[in-house]
């Protein structure tokens, strides 16, 4: 039995469709070819600016790799299909933006108590509400961690150029096969749709994971079991014969529903955090500048991160000794290094477009004699190299 | 002293031994549609393994899961026939069932049942009526009666119960039938029809729910509720010539629609065919 994408006929059709090589195009279309290099041949969405090329994208490329595009009547009804289609094997994605990501919060969590595989990328958007609706924004910060109700772990991802965004669209699908977990991507409207020149590698240089399937009927039994003691159980597919249950109530290592005993709860609530806490390598990621000697510390994520390093970059030919420090997954938050790096730092800069989010989760890794600022824009235009580098000048 | 219940009732073959008994009120109507789906499964020879039965939340949605022993996915409020449309694309050779309630498939989730019938999706759901939202303790729900008495409604309902079987037939489903719990024998043979039909199917089964519904509608009895269910039962050939008046608070029983339509998982797969074909991606 094999996970759909992974057959030998995909990897022809993905190198005779796609010649390796150095593209044109959008950060939406990036993250696309991302999902279809990673295996992904289910999509089910609902349009949404500033998201809508990602499904017009799949729309057109999916069934040439027999691949299929739903557009569903909502964000509600997408993520609940891409959960069914999941389940019998596919690897499945959905695209949307603040608005449909919202409605999509409440099966986010239901995928996350029952383990399914998922990648949504949210290309963030300006809010509250319908806000400006066609521009960019880091807004949902928050939203990707703490949207859907109950105590629940979350992984999300965040790229920073169109180029990253091809390769953390497949980052994100190998952390939810892995992990047997959703996984977010957090993209933003301005990437989406800026045009820059990325390149399409040959599939052998592209790695690719699948998620784990019962090796015997005893494990098949236990899809909510832990049979590998890493947290992470083999996932049973249906059409199988295994009479697999799965339910968004409290179950059991067998599936089924005990919603009475608080042992149950308890040890089935934190399998789920255990298996995204102990397997940290398998997602944390973050890039670093020149923070060997930094004394001021940029923190900065997403489309951010690229002004930021630009000020970076500026303020080191005047002597200014400042570090940037680019968190790629941004849920769990890479908590160690931020708090090694913060020791350092006399100054740290938290780079963002919205009102100051991940500035919060940072404040919790530095130490009160440290001078913490938000560097923040909103208003649907990028910050740029200069305001961030004013602000890297203004704490010298 | 359970045990022994159960091992005499030929159905159980079909369902979770380790989930019984079920957690329906005595009376419930659920038992009976459990009873009618098990039963059509066991006519018609299904292998269970070529089954998978999708329910949202509400008590009527336990009836597939985890009761029913096949591939069950219990899903959020209103979103089970959302949740089928990826498993029968993943899996279009399998039979892919939805059984809920009425709160739950027409109310919070009447958009994706309008949609589902209109894509005609191969999916058969059945839908328990039973007039009310029985799991949160008896609130009116988008198909109690006009007048009629719940949690939510104490003086009286003043609204119109909407026609579910009506109007997924004007959406596009390719079968579509009405039956109630006293109906046994018609509802499986229904049900058997709608597992076969290659398109969506609809059997919507008017149910009592005496503990919620009843209780605070003089029928506090079961069998009260299954002789009010028969004495104003109309069947569709009747009911044609009859005026809206003379149909109010009636339930019109048979098959509403039933016709062939190009299907969904069909048409998805012929067009992956022709794109194919088309840019020359066929293995030779
Ligand atoms: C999003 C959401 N809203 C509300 C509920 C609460 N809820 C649970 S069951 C139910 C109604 C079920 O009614 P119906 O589908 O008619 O099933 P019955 O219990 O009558 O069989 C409601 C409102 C919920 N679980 N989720
Ligand atoms: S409350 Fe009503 S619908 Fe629910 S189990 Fe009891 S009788 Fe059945």
């Amino acid at each position: 039995m094999i996970i759909r994408g992974d057959e030998p006929e995909q990897l022809r059709l993905l190198r005779k469709l796609y010649k390796p090589g150095n593209y044109f195009m959008q950060g939406n279309e990036a993250v696309a070819y991302g999902a279809l290099f990673a295996g992904c041949r289910f999509y089910a969405g609902y349009p949404i600016t500033p998201s809508s090329e990602i499904a017009e994208t799949m729309a057109r490329e999916l069934p040439k790799l027999g691949g299929y595009y739903l557009q569903m009547e909502d964000e509600i009804g997408s993520i609940a299909a891409m959960v069914g289609a999941s389940w019998t094997g596919f690897k499945v994605m959905t695209a949307t933006a603040g608005p449909g990501f919202s409605l999509m919060q409440e099966n986010l969590g239901y995928a996350v108590m029952t383990e399914t595989p998922l990648v949504l990328v949210d290309v963030q958007r300006s809010g509250p509400s319908t806000g400006q609706a066609t521009k960019g924004a880091q807004g949902d910060f928050f939203q990707a961690r703490w949207g859907t109700h109950g105590d629940h772990p979350i992984v999300a991802v965040s790229p920073t150029s169109g180029q990253d965004a091809f390769w953390e669209t497949i980052r994100a699908f190998n952390i939810s096969e892995r992990l047997r977990t959703p996984v977010v991507v957090l993209f933003d409207g301005v990437l989406a749709h800026t045009r820059e020149q990325i390149k399409i590698p040959d599939v052998s240089e592209v790695e690719i994971t699948y998620r784990k399937l019962p090796q015997n009927e005893e494990e098949a039994r236990l899809p909510f079991g832990d049979p590998h003691g890493d947290g992470v159980p083999p996932m049973p597919l249906f059409g199988h014969g295994y009479f697999t249950h799965v339910t968004g109530s409290t179950h059991k290592e067998t599936g089924l529903r005990d919603v009475y005993t608080p042992e149950v709860h308890d040890r089935l609530v934190r399998r789920i955090h255990r298996k995204i806490e102990k397997n940290r390598e398998v997602y944390e990621k973050y890039e670093e500048h020149f923070t060997d000697d930094a004394e001021i510390l940029v923190v900065s994520w997403g489309v951010t991160a690229r002004p930021a390093l630009g000020a970076v970059l500026r303020a080191r030919e005047e002597g200014i000794n400042v570090g940037l420090f680019v968190p790629k997954t941004v849920h769990p938050f890479p908590a160690e290094r931020m708090r090694e790096l913060a020791k350092k730092a006399r100054a740290v800069l938290v780079a963002e477009m919205n009102l100051g989010q991940m500035i919060i989760e940072v404040e919790r890794y530095v130490n009160d004699d440290v001078l913490l600022k938000g560097v923040n824009k909103i208003g649907g235009v990028p910050l740029t190299v200069e305001e961030i580098l004013r602000e890297i000048r203004g704490v010298a | 002293m359970a045990k022994k219940i159960y091992s005499t009732y030929p159905m159980v073959k079909y369902l979770r031994k380790e989930a019984l008994p079920t957690a329906l009120c005595p009376g419930c109507g659920g038992g009976t549609v459990l009873n009618a789906f098990a039963n059509a499964v066991d006519q018609l020879k299904l292998d269970p393994k070529d089954l998978v039965v999708v329910s949202g939340i509400g008590c009527s949605a336990w009836i597939a899961s985890p009761y029913f022993l096949a591939d069950t996915l219990h899903t959020t409020h209103g979103r089970a026939i959302a949740f089928a449309t990826g498993v029968k694309v993943g899996l279009p050779d399998k039979k892919v069932v939805v059984i809920s309630g009425d709160g739950d498939l027409a109310s919070i989730g009447g958009n994706h049942l309008l949609h589902a019938a209109r894509r005609n999706i191969d999916i058969t759901v059945i839908l328990v009526n039973n007039f009310i939202y029985g799991m949160t303790g008896g609130q009116v729900a988008p198909t109690t009666p006009f007048g009629a008495k719940t949690t939510t409604s104490p003086y009286r309902n003043i609204e119109h119960p909407l026609q579910i079987s009506e109007t997924v037939a004007a959406a596009g489903a390719s079968y579509v039938a009405r039956w109630t719990t006293a109906h046994v024998y018609q509802l499986i043979e229904s049900i058997k029809k709608a597992l076969q039909v290659k398109g969506f199917s609809l059997v919507e089964v008017i149910s009592q729910c005496p503990v919620q519904y009843g209780r605070r509608n003089r029928m506090k009895e079961p069998a009260e509720m299954l002789r009010w269910f028969l004495k104003n039962s109309v069947p569709v050939s009747k009911a044609k010539d009859m005026s809206p008046e003379e149909l109010e608070g009636k339930f019109v029983i048979g098959e509403i629609v039933n016709r062939t339509r190009p299907e969904f998982t069909t048409e998805l797969n012929k067009l992956i065919d022709e794109v194919q074909e088309h840019f020359g991606l066929k293995e030779e």
